[in-house]
């Protein structure tokens, strides 16, 4: 069947602000379905609390409401505008309820509006552990033994009939929550304490645990002509335990016989058909025995999903942008593969490469949390590595997490502590795979690392075959390395910075490029065509690999490279993606080929829709430089892609490779504490007194030179990690020893902490010789939050008309005299009158795309055009369209972590934002959010 | 554990074009015709396939040999394959399953193959040069000699290659007592369309390429199964003439692969040898009578021509490829005859088209 054109408009609805569990994959999701959608020829209505995100941009949709997602702002909506139907499956869980919320209120049969892509039963019989345990039994798809529990009660007499280890699983709860393994007895009263309280229906599973059985999951597409396709296969490296958000994953399926996995693949879309009618993605979990290859179905999700996103960006499939098109009534077979063109998009995607995801923590951020893995994600974001061999894909995750590793293993960085290492592979954490690693190198046999992980022997001999190929490496030095020994190295990801240590002695990593370049051994570029190059494909995705033929043709236009963000993480999260996006986006319409780097697969920017060229790559400095070298681009945008992108630019910089916009030497002021604050004191704008320690006992000296209480810090950090504020020597002393014991060889700034300033922020555009104020924001809370985590107004709402003309006059001072080209970034304090700058950050900051939400003017989309010189300031007209104030709320995932105190400082712990209106003052909400303020807030 | 002998071994195209890489499997030279199977599981069942005889396989999925080989999953008795191009041979496994390595596999079964090369190179060369003929070698030789010996490779065009992998006996299987009972044609049959018969309940009798229509008979079939296999379909009198007598007498007749083009030719359609054939676990196909749609598995070089089948007064198009709109399906009308270019019995590949050897056994009630 043909589009259904009695569909004229459509209501999609997102995902709202990031949490763990819920992240910026559903901003790729959203977007690309609204996009879907539009060239269809569909209205679309779009509403979304979180301002940071491209799909509530007027580039994806036709109306975007920035409201809460409830049914009052779906009804708000449905009174302003003929819906025909309203698509709930692209905005995870939090969409789907609604979507429920309101059919269960009537709203959408009031107002006439269908349901399209869902069936609301089919929700049911998936979020209802009981419901859909006993649909798999009714169709013959095994289950592991289960029952409902309602009551403590029920829950004792359960496990006490199934034995011990189990798992407890709460139902309709999001990425896990409230859910863990029983492996005694006397660990079951607390577990199952918990779990009934977590679940808003005090209802939870008692499961059999399976627990080391190998784990999969399908992406399935289905049309309303019941057509299926099994998009792709991701086996979980981690095995059952460990939530697959925390798993890291490998796609296509490595260790599965065709013999399983066709068994798994009919179960899934017998599974997918019963629960319902519905035309969309769709997730299916399973879990096999490694002994007799038994197959357990563990979950299904009726929607599009973290792993639907990994796996478009695995296979080359827009998995979003196809299900939307089947959600309006198209039929698989009547649409093409919009990698290809020609063929249909009713198929399998063959993969002539691997994929390993690896998941970002930030446990970091929260101390004292619990840093076992297990059901209950905690991971922050994602990083995908794209190789022709597993163990190459696995190396440049592992460069990509930017973690200051530069590969897995062999960087300095091992592990030699036999039992650490051991109990790191028993307690999975975020670093179990650098510690299989290490624990192969020190020579445990792989059938003990294989016992106590369960982690499939055949990626442990892949990582074991890395120990035996750097004991070959390891007998040579610079001088003497032989081709073939180099070739095979890089074909097996290692870095020129691992194979620098490798070679030994004082190697340095440069060494190594010009070895390697002298022996002809370079990237080539490989395409991801959905196919494995059956058909031909004019698409523009590619990734490296050190193979035979470059695919990647290097054209003659001018090009511009957008750096990338990298990992989400707190600090630096969507808000980066959505400024990257607009950065392409300009720099197309600026005449410019736009290519894009960055390794995030939860991302928009790495939507290949979005970049003329796409370099799906680690943001690692060895993978740019060879990008660098063969697109040859007029220069490359580092202001937009947070600090990952900027900490870059020193080395572009020194190979002589353009920075666009405000120049390397610029920029570097803000990062030196010195010039900075002789720049100021120059400008006679006021700033804290600091001073700057390399021990303890300088900082104390410096502490009661510049007087107490005082903010101590590492002197490069992101998102405020390792800040603190004391009050007296002894305090300062734990600090210093503290922070350089985590961050050894760094130094630590020690700023005298105005107490109970106030804050406020300035986003600006500089085109060198004019600035223009986007934005001024004050933070509810008092200066010592982390201004991430504060609740923050747009425009100021208590400071003096004289305090903001003195905040513009500094920040244009600055911005001039720092020659800024593009955005600039900047910090104050305010206490008794008297405005102090703290921190000035060169480039797109967390709030640009909130404020370019609230005014409705493409920010980004201005400043990158005056860094690329194709404009000036005075070519543009700002018309803020911001009625009232708009509030930025900080939203934080603690309840992943319910060990951790629930205070706030300045490091950043939210995970995400949400943008509130209120017409005045006198709105209750912020009456109500301004009477809390506090330094201790909790959330 | 790493390969620690290394040996170079070396890939000619019969265009001339060279690609160097390591040698796997056994030492020594292969000929055939090269194509690309895009299949990301089922290695062995594809090496064992009979359809293969006289090719050498290219797998674009970068790993191969990582769950092993397991003596239950073979496709027919031994290695059919002429030899194999891969990215990455992995002779460790962990499947519990598996019985053996694939190197001790080839070994045993004399398989030369090359590994550590761009694959995807070599896709690309023959995706728009076309189907041609190919050696690996391992012994050392120059390409001069290679050259040499490659030229001596017949074409895979006019040549009749069911003979060599055809049951030399006729053998049975199933319960005897079975009102159903299958004449199977061995083309170059797979074990799998056996099976996907015989778990439905009917006794089979499997014959050779050349068994006639009335020595089949005599085993009183209430159907026949053509089977697939190797080879070009056009150089197949025989057997078309077989076909031709089961359609006019009206039995239930399903054919496969091979045997679907063999129905075609009985009916007077055309073959001919495609640019790059259909060989993967992917191809979408449509069944027009139905209007349902099903993922196939496919390994075919040769097709029914698509305009002589649109034309044709008693052929009807049933399936048809949704990448590439070829014959992927017919039906002989007024008859109870049918057959499909694709793989229902799949092994490997999606279990989507069971439903056509259902339809069978329905036709012989």
């Amino acid at each position: 069947m043909p589009k259904d054109s009695s569909i004229r408009s459509v209501l999609l609805i997102g995902s709202g602000p990031i949490i763990i569990g819920q992240a910026c994959e559903f901003d790729y999701s959203g977007s690309q379905a609204a996009r879907s959608l539009k060239e269809e020829g569909i209205k679309v209505i779009l509403i979304n609390s979180n301002p940071a995100t491209i799909m509530t941009d007027p580039v994806t949709a036709d109306h975007v409401y920035l409201l809460p997602l409830n049914p009052a702002s779906i009804e708000q909506i449905l009174t302003e505008h003929q819906i025909d139907a309203v698509l709930p499956t692209m905005g995870g869980q939090t969409a789907l309820n609604l979507a429920i919320e309101c059919d269960e209120m009537g709203l959408w049969k009031k107002y006439n509006v269908r349901m399209i892509g869902v069936d609301i039963d089919a929700i049911e019989t998936t979020e209802n552990r009981e419901k859909f345990r006993q649909k798999m039994i009714d169709i013959g798809v095994p289950v592991a033994d289960s029952k409902v529990a309602n009551s403590f009660l029920e829950g004792k007499e359960i496990a006490q009939r199934i034995g011990f280890p189990l798992v407890i699983r709460p139902s309709y709860t999001l990425g896990g929550s409230g859910g863990g393994f029983v492996w005694v007895k006397e660990e079951l009263d607390a577990a199952l304490q918990r779990g009934l309280s977590a679940s808003p229906t005090h209802e939870v599973l008692v499961e059999k645990a399976v627990f080391g059985w190998k784990e999969y999951e399908l992406e399935l597409l289905r049309d309303q002509n019941d057509s299926v396709a099994i998009i792709c296969t991701i086996e979980n490296f981690d095995p059952m335990g460990i939530h697959t958000g925390d798993s890291i994953t490998v796609a296509p399926a490595m260790t599965l016989s065709d013999t399983v996995f066709q068994r798994m693949r009919t179960m899934a879309i017998h599974m997918m058909r019963s629960i319902g009618n519905f035309a969309g993605g769709c997730n299916v979990q399973f879990a096999v025995n490694p002994e007799d290859e038994a197959i357990i179905s563990v979950e299904i999700n009726p929607r599009v999903s973290r792993s639907s996103a990994l796996a478009s960006k695995a296979t080359g499939y827009p998995i979003a942008k196809i299900a939307a098109k089947l959600a309006i009534g198209y039929h698989l077979d009547e649409l093409k593969n919009p990698v290809t063109k020609t063929t249909s998009a009713y198929f399998e995607p063959a993969i002539d490469y691997v994929i390993v995801k690896i998941p970002r923590w930030n446990f970091d951020k929260f101390k004292g949390a619990n840093k076992t893995l297990g059901l209950q994600m905690k991971s922050v974001g994602e990083v995908m590595g794209i190789g022709r061999t597993f163990i190459e894909a696995l190396q440049k995750a592992t460069q990509s997490l930017e973690i200051k590793r530069n590969g897995l293993g062999s960087d300095g960085y091992q592990q030699r502590n036999l039992e650490d290492i051991v109990d790191k592979l028993k307690n999975a954490s975020w670093d179990r795979i650098f510690a299989v690693k290490d624990a192969l190198s020190l020579g445990m046999p792989i059938s003990s690392v294989e016992k106590i992980t369960r982690i499939d022997r055949w990626f442990l001999t892949q990582i074991n075959d890395m120990v035996r190929l750097e004991s070959d490496a390891k007998r040579f030095n610079i001088g003497t390395l032989p081709k073939e020994l180099m070739t095979e190295l890089k074909q097996k990801g290692y870095s020129d910075i691992q194979i620098a240590y490798l070679l030994g002695g004082d190697t340095t990593e440069d060494e190594v490029w010009d070895l390697r370049k002298s022996m002809g051994i370079h990237r080539i570029y490989k395409m991801v065509d959905t196919c494995a190059a059956e058909f031909p494909s004019p698409t523009n995705y590619f990734y490296s690999s050190f193979d035979g033929e470059n695919e990647s043709i290097v054209s003659d236009k001018k090009k511009v490279i957008v750096l990338g963000s990298g990992p989400n993480r707190i600090g630096q999260g969507i808000e980066f993606d959505y400024s990257c996006v607009h950065g392409l986006l300009a720099a197309k319409e600026s005449g410019f080929e736009a290519i894009m780097i960055n390794c995030n697969p939860e991302t928009v920017s790495t939507d290949f829709d979005m970049a003329d060229k796409l370099y799906f790559e680690p943001v690692f400095w060895e993978a740019l430089r060879e990008i660098v070298e063969l697109e040859k681009p007029v220069g490359v945008i580092v202001q937009l892609g947070g600090q990952t992108a900027l900490k870059l630019a020193r080395k572009l910089e020194a190979m002589g490779v353009k920075i666009i916009g405000t120049s390397f030497a610029n920029m570097d002021i803000s990062e030196d504490r010195g010039s900075f604050s002789d720049l100021l004191k120059e400008l006679e704008i006021p700033y804290p007194d600091y001073g700057v320690a390399e021990d303890a006992d300088e900082a104390v000296a410096v502490a009661n030179k510049i007087g107490y209480p005082v903010l101590v810090r590492p002197s490069y950090v992101l998102g405020g990690q390792g800040m603190k504020i004391v009050i007296n020597d002894e305090d300062l002393e734990q600090a210093v020893i503290s922070l350089l014991g985590d961050l050894p060889g760094n130094r630590v700034l020690i700023d005298h902490f105005l107490d109970r300033a106030e804050e406020a922020e300035i986003d600006l555009i500089c085109d060198g010789k004019d600035a223009h104020v986007i934005g001024m924001m004050e933070h509810i809370e008092p200066a010592g939050i982390h201004s991430g985590d504060s609740y923050a107004v747009l425009p100021p709402f208590s400071l003096s008309q004289q305090v903001q003309d003195t905040m513009e006059k500094y920040a244009r001072n600055l911005a001039i005299k720092m020659n800024i080209v593009g955005l600039l970034n900047i910090q104050f304090a305010i206490k008794n009158e008297k405005v102090y700058v703290i921190e000035a950050n060169p480039r797109a900051s967390r709030t640009v795309p909130f404020i370019a939400k609230a005014y409705q003017i493409p920010y980004i989309n201005i400043a990158t055009k005056i860094m690329l010189g194709v404009n000036r300031l005075h070519d543009f007209k700002f018309e803020r369209k911001l009625v009232g104030y708009a509030i930025k709320e900080p939203v934080f995932s603690y309840e992943k972590f319910p060990e951790v105190k629930k205070e706030l400082g300045p490091e950043m712990k939210s995970t995400g934002e949400a943008i509130r209106f209120i017409k005045d003052l006198q709105d209750p909400y912020f009456r109500h959010l301004y009477k809390e303020k506090s330094m201790y807030l909790s959330k | 554990m790493r390969q620690n002998n290394k040996f170079p071994a070396t890939l000619l195209l019969a265009d001339g074009t060279v690609f160097c890489g390591t040698s796997i499997g056994k030492i020594g030279s292969t000929t055939g015709e090269i194509c690309f199977n895009t299949g990301m599981t089922g290695y062995q069942e594809i090496f064992t396939d009979p359809s293969y005889t006289g090719q050498i396989l290219l797998q674009t999925n970068v790993h191969i040999g990582n769950y092993g080989v397991n003596q239950l999953e073979q496709e027919s008795d031994t290695i059919k394959i002429a030899g194999l191009v891969c990215k990455n041979f992995n002779v460790p496994y962990s499947r519990r399953q598996a019985d053996q390595s694939v190197q001790e596999y080839f070994a045993l079964n004399n398989i030369v193959g090359i590994t550590d090369l761009d694959t995807r190179e070599i896709v690309r060369h023959v995706r728009s040069k076309g189907a041609m003929n190919a050696i690996i070698s391992s012994e050392g030789k120059s390409i001069e000699e290679l050259k040499l010996q490659l030229a001596a490779v017949p074409s895979m065009e006019g040549l009749e290659l069911s003979s060599t992998v055809s049951t030399k006996e006729t053998y049975y299987l199933g319960d005897s007592s079975a009102a159903k009972r299958v004449a199977v044609l061995d083309l170059g049959v797979k074990q799998n369309i056996l099976r996907c018969i015989e778990e439905r309940g009917a006794y089979l009798a499997v014959f050779n390429c050349t068994a006639t229509f009335e020595e089949m008979m005599q085993f009183k079939p209430t159907g026949f199964m053509i089977s697939n296999g190797p080879g070009d379909p056009a150089v197949m009198p025989c057997a078309v003439e077989t076909v031709k007598k089961i359609v006019d007498a009206n039995i239930p007749l399903f054919g496969i692969c091979l045997g679907h083009q063999m129905l075609a030719e009985s009916q007077g359609l055309k073959t001919y040898k495609m640019f790059n054939g259909h060989r993967g676990l992917n191809h979408p196909v449509k069944n027009l009578i139905t209007g349902k749609c099903e993922i196939t598995s496919q390994n075919h070089g040769f097709g029914v021509k698509m305009d002589e089948t649109l034309d044709h007064p008693t052929v009807e198009l049933t399936h048809i490829n949704l990448n590439d709109n070829t014959v992927e399906g017919i039906r002989v009308k007024n008859k109870k005859a049918f057959s499909v270019q694709y793989h229902p019995e799949a092994a490997p590949g999606p279990e989507d088209s069971r439903y056509l050897f259902d339809d069978f056994i329905a036709l012989m009630n």
